[in-house]
């Protein structure tokens, strides 16, 4: 595979805080690939820097073996759906999509055909004469990607595209991104702080944190074979414990001997274990390698989760089987279930179920994030507000 | 549904008492003096309708030998150097605009307040400062000659009218088009950049077309007092008149009849030249 994008040794700070910090990144060739993590992780002004709309402090820029770093974002063969798309309100639907064809002075027929393939790539034929205000948030998003598209750029950059929609909405785009970016064959570089979401469309996943990256994979591996604490923290759900490799394939941890599948480590080399809770297995008290009581329940639809106290280690245990609070019960891990990381200075930050705080953090993070972007949005809704006041 | 109607009836009787006392203003000050004008236009001294103080308007000759009747060339005088005004307004108002609504928000606050500092202080005192300065024994001349230069002659000249008007007019001007500016998503402006513009596409693709609203705001802020503008011309023009002089002097000579016939044709072009705006601004935020 050709590499279109290299970035080197790319350090970044504003006002004196470093947001990017010694990055190292090839893009290839007609690849989907996700930059993850959460706000301030620096995923999107790695993103802006590729796009050219911030410039690195040290580092270089490499599309296509030429270094870019000077040249400005009009010059560069990468287009940008923006975070709230952007669309120009004093143009309409064609107009948006045909912009950057007559800035480049295409003949008109050519600009005809090219829009209005494009607004048939993205489902929106027979849209050309509407205003982008009249479009629904979705609507607005293929415009966006349409008008991205258009100039057939090598590279496509997307800011949180599918942040401002809901849900079922976002779940159609997804695939529908995934789509496009098939049937153009462009290389899609796309943000998000949705672990499902990078993990479901991606090609490659690039895990951030802190302005360094974490872990480059594929979402498999991203998932299966955590680098450290933080991705596999970040990355589903995990517990994430302490251990020591005695030797290859045989770590201890929770008072426990247990066989592994991990080598390559120095005899009694302290490492963190992450188990994935839907690898737990539940079984009779007397069974179990480990032993302890169901703390919490909550159904889940597919499955339960469990919250079982393991010599006061809270593991978030999935299982299809209903156990009530209380339960003594056994835990039954096999080998290939178990996965051994090396320390780093994200050990110990995460660990056991105790309490929901990390979650919690997390999701009044991402609350906090979507209100400050309502935030500029936020009219008041004529209907909602009398209608409260008359019920009273 | 019934609930909410009647909360909504309930909003719309508040609504509408809020706008009584300034639709009881309206009325006695605006709609009232209006019909006097039109009234007078149309009447001759003993209130009797007649055509006369129009057809003045449009035939008074100062001396029979004049091609152009003598309102038409002061019309003409009065929309020709509120155009120039309007003109240099706009090329000094647009690019400082700009500027503020592209600075850090402390330096924004100090650059309005900057523009609005003028704007306290009462326009006959501020004309009073023009003819001091261009007089020809002035300080403008007073500081030609320490460089060696001049004198040159600019008050009583149509070059000392507009430069009190665009004095006077230029806050007017970049105010709602600053407020435009500031208003404008920066994001539109890098996706334009994104999407192959240079900053010459960006300004002439996105900024103009999106500031429209705030120009037109603003030549229709200064285009119409620039129109009437009547002491300027006096105290900075020598004896130029322009329309607001006349009917300023003919109501000074208690020719109602003869004020009114003028002031309506010049509310009527107004409205005109209004309307032009009005609708290309309307066209634009629809297409």
């Amino acid at each position: 595979m050709n590499k279109i994008i290299e970035l080197k040794n790319i350090t970044k700070a504003f006002d004196g805080e470093v947001v990017l910090d010694n990055i190292n990144l090839d893009i290839y060739d007609n690849e989907f690939l996700t930059l993850l993590g959460p706000s301030g992780c620096g995923k999107t002004t790695t993103l802006r820097i590729i796009g050219g709309f911030e410039s690195a402090d040290e580092g270089d820029v490499i599309f296509l073996g030429e270094r870019i770093n000077d040249v400005p974002p009009y010059k560069r063969n990468v287009n940008t759906v923006f975070q709230r798309y952007a669309l120009f309100p004093h143009l309409n639907v064609f107009e948006n999509v045909a912009f950057p064809l007559r800035e480049k002075r295409v003949p008109k027929a050519e600009i005809n055909e090219r829009v209005t393939e494009m607004l048939k790539l993205v489902a929106l034929s027979g849209f050309e004469k509407r205003s982008v205000n009249s479009l629904s948030g979705g609507q607005q998003q293929r415009v966006a990607i349409a008008r991205a598209l258009v100039s057939k750029p090598k590279v496509l950059l997307l800011d949180e595209p599918l942040a401002a929609l809901d849900l079922k909405l976002r779940k159609d785009m997804q695939q529908e991104l995934k789509k496009i970016q098939k049937a153009t064959g462009i290389t899609f570089v796309f943000v998000t702080h949705d672990q499902e979401e990078a993990l479901s469309m991606s090609d490659t996943v690039v895990v951030m944190s802190e302005g360094r990256i974490q872990q480059i994979g594929t979402p498999v591996d991203i998932y299966n074979e955590p680098e450290n604490a933080f991705v596999a923290d970040f990355i589903g759900e995990s517990n994430i414990l302490d251990g020591v490799m005695l030797r290859d394939r045989k770590v201890s941890f929770a008072g426990h001997l247990f066989d592994c599948v991990d080598a390559g480590f120095a005899p009694k080399e302290p490492v963190d274990v992450v188990v994935r809770p839907e690898d737990v297995d539940i079984v009779p008290e007397e069974k179990g390698m480990l032993r302890g009581v169901v703390t919490s329940v909550t159904f889940l639809g597919v499955h339960y989760e469990i919250i079982a106290d393991i010599d006061g280690f809270k593991w978030m245990i999935q299982t299809t089987d209903f156990w009530d609070v209380d339960d003594r019960i056994g835990l039954y891990i096999e080998p290939d279930a178990i996965h051994i990381m090396k320390k780093s200075q994200y050990s110990g930050m995460f660990g056991d179920y105790s309490s929901f705080s990390m979650e919690l953090d997390e999701i009044g993070e991402l609350e906090d994030e979507k209100l400050e972007e309502m935030g500029e949005f936020v009219e008041p809704d004529e209907d909602a507000a009398p209608e409260s006041g008359a019920e009273t | 549904m019934r609930n909410k109607n009647a909360v909504s009836a309930r909003g719309s009787l508040i609504q509408r008492m809020l706008l009584t006392p300034y639709s009881i203003w309206a009325v006695l000050f605006i709609v009232v003096p209006l019909f006097f004008i039109a009234f007078y236009a149309f009447t001759d001294s003993q209130m009797h309708f007649t055509l006369d103080n129009m057809r003045k308007v449009f035939t008074y000759r100062v001396n029979a030998e004049h091609t152009t009747p003598y309102y038409v060339m002061v019309f003409g005088r009065s929309f020709k150097l509120a155009v120039i005004s309007t003109l240099i307004c706009l090329l000094l108002g647009y690019p400082f605009a700009y500027r503020i609504a592209h600075a850090s928000p402390r330096v924004q606050g100090i650059l309005i307040t900057v523009i609005m500092i003028p704007m306290w202080m009462n326009f006959l005192i501020r004309t009073y400062a023009w003819m001091v300065i261009l007089q020809d024994k002035g300080i403008l001349n007073g500081g030609l000659a320490l460089l060696g230069l001049g004198p040159i002659h600019v008050i009583g000249t149509e070059t000392a009218v507009i430069i009190g008007m665009v004095y006077d007019y230029l806050p007017y001007m970049i105010l709602p088009i600053y407020s435009v500016m500031a208003k404008m998503d920066n994001k539109l402006l890098e996706a334009a950049r994104d999407l192959g513009c240079n900053s010459l596409g960006v300004m002439r693709r996105v900024i103009w077309p999106l500031s429209l609203p705030g120009v037109i705001s603003g030549v229709n802020m200064v285009l119409i007092p620039s129109v009437s503008t009547f002491y300027i011309s006096q105290k900075l023009g020598g004896k130029m008149k322009l329309i607001g002089d006349e009917i300023e002097e003919k109501y000074a000579n208690f020719d109602f009849n003869g004020a009114a016939a003028i002031a309506f044709i010049m509310m009527v072009l107004l409205l005109v030249v209004m309307a032009l705006l009005q609708h290309r601004a309307t066209k634009r935020s629809v297409a």
